[in-house]
């Protein structure tokens, strides 16, 4: 995900400051993991130099000085632009679990078991995500939902390759 | 990796519901090959397989539906398997809830009768029944569909109605075989919600039969079965 475009959709609701955009930024996508003040001020200052954003005015109250930054026309068109474009659909053609069932295959070890530790491992995450989301609010319960739906599609494919991996391992010995 | 494939024979004492052992077929195929199980007061308990896989049969061997050819059950250390079918007849209207996909609601009857049915078929009399119908139609979101009939309210209203009629006895036990097959995701997550809630409120330990991850992911283990024998969750090497 782009961090700068994050803080310049923030921007679209009005100049703030960079306390502000962290504050705002935390309370919504931050999860577990708080951002770095930074990290919001290394991206205002890649969206100043874009001319994406404007420094709006500056407050000198009794501690340091504090900059106001607002979004420029430039900057909602490109926001606008980012908004519009869909994020490309991943592939997942790149698998280390498939490839540690094929290596186990070809070493004749027992891949079924490398299988059943994956499924008992994403069956523990999915319970923990599934007691944080009955616990949390709706913002919570959709991002626990998309990483639940993620995680059962890969059990899907675990139980499926543990149903084929006699036929698989005649393939790769072949 | 933790199996309970162990032979028949005494069952551990503490639990709630221990079986060992068990067996059933049906004519030359064999549902279920020396499967075992346990269950605490209060636990909930995923079974998860494949279809065909045996899990369903372990399900009704378990809540006293079938008889198995093998093996042994015990529920708070009574023997289901030597019960007679009158006595197993009465603990599971007694002790026992179910709560199936395809329902199971007596069309013909409104939905309050029909979550008030268990217990007038304890001897409750008709108001009292009725008044508690009331409370757990409520409970559960669904008491505006107290006067209609199951085939008038949605799919997620009638599951929500069936688990009302499935713990209104407040059982010790709560069978439920793929109780969300019928509805869809936002009314699985509805059903599974009050289901959990409902049966941490009056202790009621649950077997779950579900082939869906998600609605195993709400459990607080899993056991899965696999060509009629029963296997613990294992666990993961490095975490």
């Amino acid at each position: 995900m782009s961090f700068a475009h994050t803080v310049l959709g923030l921007l679209e609701n009005g100049p703030a400051h960079g306390y502000d955009l962290k504050k705002v930024y935390d309370e919504h996508f931050a999860h577990d993991r708080p951002l770095h003040y930074g990290q919001v001020y290394a991206a205002l200052a890649r969206l100043l130099k874009k001319g994406l954003i404007e420094v709006a005015g500056t407050e000198t109250g009794g501690g340091p000085e504090r900059k106001r930054y607002a979004i420029t026309d430039s900057g909602v068109t490109d926001l606008n632009t980012w908004l519009g474009t869909p994020e490309a659909p991943q592939q997942y053609l790149q698998s280390t679990l498939y490839t540690k069932v094929v290596l186990a295959l070809l070493a004749g070890r027992p891949a079924a078991d490398v299988l059943e530790v994956q499924r008992s491992a994403h069956l523990k995450s999915m319970r923990e995500l599934t007691r944080r989301k009955t616990e949390g609010d709706l913002a919570e319960q959709l991002i626990c939902d998309h990483a639940l739906f993620h995680l059962e599609a890969d059990l899907r494919w675990l139980e499926l390759t543990a149903a084929r991996v006699d036929e698989l391992a005649e393939e790769v010995n072949r | 990796m933790n199996t309970h494939d162990t032979a028949a024979g005494a069952a551990p004492e503490g639990e709630l519901l221990a079986a060992r052992g068990l067996a059933k077929s049906f004519g030359p195929t064999t549902a279920l090959h020396n499967a075992s199980f346990d269950i605490d007061p209060g636990e909930m308990v995923a079974v998860m397989g494949a279809s065909g896989s045996g899990k369903t049969t372990l399900l009704h061997c378990l809540g006293g539906m079938l008889h198995p050819d093998r093996g042994r059950i015990h529920y708070r250390g009574r023997d289901l398997t030597a019960l007679s079918e009158s006595q197993r007849s009465g603990l599971r209207r007694e002790e026992f809830g179910f709560l199936f996909q395809s329902g199971g609601l007596v069309p013909e009857l409104s939905c309050l009768e029909n979550t008030a049915l268990p217990l007038r078929l304890n001897g409750v009399r008709r108001k009292s029944a009725h008044r508690s119908a009331e409370e757990w139609l409520e409970r559960l979101g669904v008491d505006g569909t107290a006067h209609q009939r199951p085939g008038e309210v949605s799919g997620g209203e009638y599951q929500r109605i069936g688990l009302a009629r499935a713990l209104i006895t407040e059982p010790a036990i709560l069978f439920a075989d793929e109780p969300t097959g019928a509805v869809d995701s936002l009314n699985e997550e509805k059903v599974m919600r009050l289901l959990v809630d409902a049966a941490r409120r009056s202790s009621t330990a649950v077997v779950l039969v579900t082939h869906e991850a998600r609605v195993a992911a709400y459990a607080d283990r899993e056991v899965t079965v696999r060509d009629g024998r029963t296997r613990d969750l294992v666990q993961g090497g490095a975490e």
